[in-house]
């Protein structure tokens, strides 16, 4: 197991696109780091990079602190489990599994001692003479991690190997995954567009936008604080609220303006209050998250505004029931526990929890406080 | 655990360059015997070369001679006519057999097998049988003539007039089974559901084939329509083997009157210059299909 | 669509059934015309069988006719055929594969134009190379002999070959060769391995195609090898052609039987592969 640096790496296509660019990224021995982002964002192409099927085009990389730009894939001493599982289609699950270790002249009883490790701990002993046409697709993809395992490597990639799974099996691959790398401490770099994924499986996240970090730290710091709006409507199921609303002064308060059909009220924000005087008079985007508005019961602290809103429609979801109100002229959701709910027509008090909320700038899209 | 790292930048060294070197040698042989060769050929079309080739630049000497050539003006013509027929036909006879084929026939495999299998044969083959069909006095004329039709006359094959028509009877019969395989992929390839919809819609068979089917069929159509020209232009096998040309000059086309005036003749100036004309033809003629092609595909 | 039979379906069979005897005619008549006598071809018609079946034309095409200045049948331009087409096929065939893999799975800067550039070989009329072609076999003293001709298949067979195998390769997803050099298989153990073991349907589609074009080519045959060396499609046509005396009908279609026979036995025994190299190689992308 290694540490890995990624260090200001860019890569420019010929064409002159440029894919990546300055990407800085560090994580311990044994970390689990997640690439999230939109398509197209370029966290593929950092995990080719990361395993030398792919150039540099500036900057390093390195592996357990020695650089490995120059070297090749079979040299970074990485392993890979790809989103189409790419098992070998002509050769058994046991030839599979073995055909790194055979190709690096590993010795037959070391293979096969390492085949039955593999297999048992993937529980794909009875499949071992099978071809991969003969086999479903969470049976590859156990073989294709079993050929992952086989390898012993510093470093595992993956890219996104959950997407081909449908939603029962995924969330069953993902324990075994998180499973897995607590026994191995094994350090793992996956690439998810699934931000749900992202959530459960990493100790670090690093949320890309456009060949750019957007931002990098543990799952529960980026969904508390995000740095902009993209990580904020990005990360969190239902996302965000982005309500646009005008920060007034009121007595000794600032606060936001919020209103409905029904009239106005000053939510008033415990941020920093230097932060905010700046913004006293203008526009901005208040975030705040559905399970922070809910219904007068479920919230657990005192003190906190109430609103009197009314109900477009709502969405019983079991656990909760996601009511929807209109703000500001925008859609907000907000999370209420399933009996409180009111009814669509209806008004219903709503509790803010403030203090959880974030304010944007609508130019920059940056976090103000 | 990793080589060291000489080792491994060679491994990727060689990665880089192994893919490279593997397809030089054929890109190699392309940029000769192709690219070379038709500068050569074209180098030539400029010389005054005879007998020998002779590389000091004649202008445009052979092309003036190719251009008050009788015979390059009716083989050039012969060619449009048999082209212009031999695609015409390729494509109605093979797209009615698709269709045709198409109406989910119970001997379909054994069929298709009986339309294509004159693609598997030479034509010099396909020359030799039609040949004798279409003998004046002992094929298709004495058949006709037997059953009682005593004034019928088929001597195409030897009438000057008619002779390049053969060539289409026989160029149909072998390459119109092909044209036949490709439209019937395509009708099969086309999505069952879009059908379906038709019929819900009340269309009936023959206008769901011509309204839906067909129309969706241009790419194939495209790409048939580049092969045939291709094989139009090149034909050469056939004409040899049926009629040689003749009677006479009658029947030439641009790849006999090259094969002699080069090979036989001791022309070369003039036949480098035939052959080149037979390029600049294939060009004018698949450059604007390919581009109408690509552009079709971007619009559907 | 109807199942049952209606005035529509008859007339559809109809039609397909004379297009078959359309087809089927010639072979009728190359059979029935190679089994007759001279005198059973003057006197009837060629619709009509044998009066009287006979094989004496078969051994004379095989063994005794003259095609131009010699007179001893095609055999010897049949094994000028195998000799010819068997290596040609063999080489074109695995250049094509490997030049294939590199065009599909190794892709680099250029790799597209360049791979355009080599289908452009495909498309010219050999007319344009014919002359320099003649004289670099001159140079090379392979003129007239089995060896140029293989030459010049191979050299001119490849790009179609290539065409056929890349157009395989590219639906094989590029993450098996990413894991496989993550394994750390190198270019040929991925290409032998890997890909090899799942080529076996283009490699029989690209066979098949090449031994028909090779095996009917003409063209090459008439300008690169005369005399000994010959291709039997040439030597059927010097048969046919040369009328010294009396023109022997039956001798001419059994000539031309031999000379198609072994392409008409591959499409027997190999037809849909055949007709998927059709469609594979000519409907572009």
């Amino acid at each position: 197991m290694a540490a890995l640096s990624i260090n200001n790496v860019c890569k420019t296509y010929a064409n002159g696109t440029d894919v990546l660019k300055g990407i800085n990224i560090a994580i311990e021995d044994g970390e689990f780091l997640i690439l999230v982002g939109p398509s197209g964002c370029g966290k593929s192409t950092l995990l080719n990079m990361i395993a030398g099927l792919d150039d540099i085009s500036s900057g390093d990389i390195a592996i357990g602190n020695k650089r490995v730009n120059e070297l090749s894939p079979k040299d970074r001493d990485i392993a890979m489990v790809f989103q189409s599982y790419a098992l070998y289609p002509s050769m058994t699950v046991r030839e599979n599994i073995s055909f790194g270790l055979e190709i690096r002249k590993t010795p037959k009883a070391d293979i096969d001692a390492t085949v039955k490790r593999v297999a048992e701990m993937l529980q794909i002993t009875h499949l071992l003479e099978r071809k991969p046409g003969q086999m479903s697709g969470g049976q590859r993809q156990r073989v294709a991690m079993g050929r992952a395992l086989a390898r012993n490597p510093a470093i595992f990639l993956f890219d996104e190997p959950l997407s081909n799974l449908d939603a029962k099996l995924r969330v069953e691959m993902r324990t075994e995954i998180k499973l897995m790398h607590q026994r191995l401490k094994s350090t793992i770099v996956y690439v998810t567009h699934d931000q749900i994924e992202a959530m459960t499986l990493g100790d670090k996240i690093a949320v890309m936008k456009d060949g750019i970090v957007q931002q990098f730290g543990s799952p529960q710091d980026i969904y508390d604080n995000p740095a902009n709006l993209f990580v904020a409507g990005f990360i969190g199921s239902p996302s965000m609220n982005f309500i646009p609303a005008t920060v007034v002064q009121s007595g000794s308060d600032i606060g936001v303006k919020i209103c409905d059909d029904n009239g106005c009220v000053v939510l008033p924000l415990p941020h920093d209050k230097a932060k905010l005087a700046a913004f006293v008079g203008k526009e901005v985007i208040f975030g705040i998250r559905p399970e922070q508005i809910t219904d007068a019961r479920t919230a657990y602290r005192e003190g906190l505004p109430v609103m009197a809103c009314h109900i477009d429609v709502i969405e019983p979801t079991g656990p909760d029931t996601l009511v929807f109100v209109s703000l500001n002229n925008t859609k907000v959701c907000c999370r209420t526990h399933p009996t409180e709910a009111k009814y669509p027509g209806e008004s219903m008090d709503l509790v803010f929890d403030v203090s959880k909320a974030v304010l944007f700038d609508p130019q920059t899209e940056a976090r103000i406080v | 655990m990793s080589g060291s790292s000489s080792q491994g930048s060679l491994h990727a060294l060689a990665d880089r360059w192994l893919p490279k070197l593997v397809l030089s040698p054929t890109l190699a042989a392309s940029l000769i015997f192709v690219y070379g060769f038709i500068a050569w050929t074209g180098w030539l079309s400029f010389t005054e070369s005879r007998l020998m080739p002779r590389y000091e630049w004649a202008g445009v000497v052979q092309y003036q001679a190719l251009f008050e050539n009788e015979r390059w003006w009716t083989a050039a013509a012969n060619l449009g006519i048999f082209g212009g027929l031999f695609i015409l036909f390729c494509l109605l006879v093979g797209l009615l057999m698709a269709v045709l084929l198409d109406q989910k026939i119970r001997a379909e495999g054994a069929l298709r097998t009986i339309y294509l299998y004159p693609m598997a044969l030479s034509f010099v083959v396909t020359g030799t049988a039609w040949k004798w069909m279409l003998n004046p006095d002992m094929g298709l004329q004495k058949v006709v003539v037997d059953l009682g039709f005593t004034d019928f006359t088929f001597d195409w094959l030897v009438n000057p007039d008619m002779a390049i028509y053969t060539v289409v009877i026989a160029g149909v019969w072998q390459s119109s089974g092909f044209v036949m395989a490709l439209f019937l992929a395509g009708l099969r390839g086309i999505d069952d559901s879009i059908i379906k919809a038709a019929q819900v819609d009340g269309a009936s068979l023959p206008t769901i084939y011509r309204r839906i089917l067909i129309p969706s069929l241009r790419p194939v159509f495209f790409s048939v329509l580049l092969i045939l020209s291709h094989i139009a232009i090149k034909s050469f096998d056939l004409v040899m083997a049926l009629t040689g040309g003749g009677p006479g000059n009658s029947s030439d086309v641009p790849a006999i009157f090259m094969y002699q005036f080069a090979f036989t003749r001791g022309q070369l100036g003039v036949g480098a210059a035939s052959a080149m004309m037979m390029l600049f033809t294939i060009v004018a003629v698949l450059v604007p299909l390919m581009y109408m092609e690509t552009r079709s595909a971007k619009r559907v | 669509m109807f199942k049952n039979l209606t005035v529509g379906r008859a007339l559809v069979y109809t039609a397909l059934l004379l297009m078959a005897i359309y087809y089927l005619l010639p072979l009728y008549v190359m059979l029935t015309t190679s089994f007759k006598s001279l005198d059973d071809i003057r006197e009837g018609n060629m619709l009509a069988l044998p009066q009287l079946w006979q094989g004496g034309a078969w051994s004379k095409a095989w063994a005794e006719a003259c095609t131009g200045v010699e007179c001893n049948g095609m055999q010897g331009f049949f094994w000028n055929s195998i000799k010819m087409t068997l290596p040609a096929v063999a080489i074109s065939t695995l250049l094509g594969a490997v030049n294939g893999y590199v065009v599909s799975m190794w892709r680099f800067r250029g790799s597209d134009a360049l791979f355009t550039m080599l289908l452009v070989g495909c498309f010219i009329p050999f007319q344009v190379v014919l002359l320099p072609m003649a004289q670099l076999l001159g140079l090379l003293g392979l003129a007239n002999t089995t060896a140029g001709l293989v030459l010049v298949h191979v050299v001119y067979g490849t790009a179609f070959t290539t065409l056929f195998f890349r157009n395989f390769y590219i639906t094989v997803p590029d993450e098996l060769v990413k894991a496989a050099r993550i394994d750390g298989a190198g270019f040929w153990t991925i290409f032998f391995r890997i890909l090899l073991p799942i080529s076996g349907p283009i490699f029989v589609v690209c066979i098949i195609w090449q031994f028909t074009q090779i095996w009917n080519d003409f063209l090459f045959g008439v300008v690169f090898a005369s005399g000994e060396s010959q291709p039997i499609t040439v030597a059927l046509n010097n048969l046919v052609n040369t009328s010294t005396g009396v023109k022997e009908y039956n001798v001419d279609m059994a000539a031309a039987i031999i000379a198609a026979l072994p392409t008409l036995f591959v499409y027997m025994v190999a037809g849909r592969y055949f007709v998927r190299g059709l469609t594979a190689g000519a409907v572009k992308g």
